[in-house]
């Protein structure tokens, strides 16, 4: 019964594939393919407009207001009326702006955070692409956004957005480094950069309880942590959402963009944050496994789906609650921080393997973070150098 | 040959000259990002996956837009439309007639490739960290050294 229900996503392609039986083989690939992109594409846009909605009603819960709540039962149709709103507004390009550029940035930087999200496992058998490099294509496709956001800076042919890019851009390729020396202790522990593989890596439970998640480790726990801020940095969300900073900068390089363009964006923004939190759940959280033995009669694709509503979860409660870093402070924190503490993870994995992978690796890795974190904390250490401040160039 | 290699063929060679040809330094500049995905679709082609997928990473994430960077940050006429290089045509022209020659000369075995065993980003690995060793970790210090440069001629100078 409930392996039938697991599947029962499985099953349904391969009827819908039935009548392709006698078809050549490329046909049904395409056919395979085409059913895999549509599922993808209508899952996610219908979770980035659950996604839209949610959001303003928890932070209007955070900040002791109601949120949206006209439109339909407790404002749940919002994101239809937002999206109609979109798809009749004017749509404004500047008239010295490059029109290429500026109408190619948003189609580049949607198609990059969908590919993105096609080589997740989602459940038992349910990874729509499975590709050997999987994580490799993963931050391959990411690397293209930046180039993408420069083309939306640079067409827009506006100060604000060419500062906005120039903001994204740096973070972006700072907190890329710490994303993926992150992921490099699952790699080497797992041996493989295929996600199935990553994910069937998890299974079991240590003492019998203790899912064998990678988070239980500490070197483990210290990646994801990394990993997870990395990743509010790449989607350019609150804490550090410099690039948009709307009291400084309008709204970086999405200034020039109206209409059905911002909303791309917008959208593209959200696939994106959807993207890096599947894959933190799918390196660090056993991604569809269970965490309780008695409660592996849930669908696999259920637990995924938590998994990755609690880390989104955790977004928007940031969002919520930190107000924004500054550009030298983001900086200063990915070179001195964060890439240090990666480098450390990936130090701990080894031990935590070469001692056996047992409660002697865990207590020795735990050590070799500790210290490393203690001893950055104290080097790094800044209240002694408070000071009245100094302006350059503004006397 | 099969109708995807015509296909990338068609699309890399256009965007290559485009890439040679356009007004604009910063059309010119994102068209040779989109010839080198078509590089990379070369390579996926050829069944060389890991090297393709690295060849999007350094190549568009970290190449394509060092390029635009600097086209940005060094030249104040970026929108300024430029007249035709005789120059870049000569070297072109060189460049190109010296790959033929090189080419031409090179005796082809008339041998079929032995069968392949699926590459595996696992067995590159392998090889990469017990045969090839001493090239990754040379590799690996020219690298920090131009980083630890870079870094020194941006540092502030204390007086």
């Amino acid at each position: 019964m409930s392996d039938s229900l697991d599947q029962i996503f499985v099953r349904g392609k391969q009827l819908l594939l039935a009548p392709l039986a006698h078809a050549p083989n490329w046909l049904v690939q395409i056919a395979s393919s085409l059913i895999n992109i549509f599922a993808l594409l209508g899952v996610f846009l219908t979770l980035f407009a659950l996604m839209s909605v949610l959001e303003r009603k928890i932070l209007g819960r955070i900040q002791n207001r109601y949120g949206p709540n006209r439109v339909g039962p407790f404002g749940l149709f919002q994101p239809i009326a937002d999206g109609i709103k979109m798809l009749i507004k004017e749509d404004i390009v500047p008239a010295r702006a490059d029109k290429i550029v500026h109408f190619l940035a948003p189609v580049l930087i949607a198609a990059t955070a969908i590919l993105a999200l096609g080589i997740i496992p989602y459940g038992r058998n349910m990874t729509p692409f499975t590709i050997d490099g999987g994580i490799l294509f993963f931050f391959a496709v990411g690397s293209t956004t930046e180039l993408a956001v420069f083309m939306a800076g640079w067409g827009s042919n506006n100060k604000f957005s060419m500062l906005g890019a120039m903001r994204a851009i740096a973070q972006m390729i700072s907190y890329e480094l710490p994303l993926i020396i992150t992921v490099l202790p699952v790699v080497m522990i797992v041996g493989s950069l295929n996600p199935d593989t990553i994910v069937a890596a998890q299974d079991g439970y240590v003492f019998g309880f203790v899912p064998r998640w990678f988070v239980f480790t500490p070197w483990g726990a210290t990646a994801f942590v990394l990993f997870f801020v990395s990743g509010l940095v790449e989607s350019n969300r609150t804490p550090f959402d410099i690039p948009e900073g709307e009291s400084e900068i309008v709204a970086g390089h999405m200034t020039e963009y109206s209409g059905f363009k911002y909303a791309t964006f917008f959208m593209a923004e959200y696939l994106g944050m959807f993207a890096i939190t599947g894959l933190a759940a799918t390196l660090f959280l056993g991604g569809w496994h269970a965490p309780v033995r008695a409660l592996e009669f849930i669908p696999t694709y259920i637990w995924f789906f938590a998994k990755l509503g609690a880390l989104l979860f955790v977004y928007i409660w940031l969002r919520g609650t930190l107000p924004r870093t500054r550009v030298d402070q983001i900086m200063n924190f990915a070179w001195k921080f964060m890439l240090p503490m990666a480098f450390t993870c990936v130090v701990a994995a080894a031990i935590w393997h070469y001692a056996g992978r047992g409660l002697r690796g865990w207590l020795w890795s735990l050590v070799v973070i500790a210290v490393a974190y203690t001893a950055l904390s104290i080097f790094l250490d800044t209240r002694r150098k408070f000071a009245p401040r100094t302006y350059r160039f503004a006397e | 040959m099969s109708a995807s290699f015509v296909i990338i063929s068609i699309f890399t060679l256009a965007a290559a000259l485009a890439a040679a040809t356009l007004r604009k330094l910063m059309h010119a500049a994102l068209s040779f990002a989109v010839a080198l995905v078509g590089l990379a679709a070369f390579f996926f082609l050829l069944g060389a996956e890991f090297v393709g997928l690295v060849q999007i990473f350094i190549y568009i994430g970290a190449v394509a837009v060092l390029i635009v960077f600097t086209i940005l940050l060094t030249r104040r006429d970026v929108e300024k439309d430029r007249g035709f290089n005789w120059s870049g045509v000569f070297i072109a022209i060189a460049v190109f007639g010296g790959l033929v020659l090189a080419i031409l000369k090179t005796q082809f075995l008339s041998v079929a490739a032995p069968e392949m065993p699926a590459l595996t980003v696992k067995h590159i690995g392998e090889v990469l960290m017990t045969g090839y060793v001493w090239p990754l970790l040379c590799v690996g210090l020219l690298l920090t050294a131009a980083l630890i440069g870079a870094l020194i001629l941006v540092m502030e100078e204390k007086r």
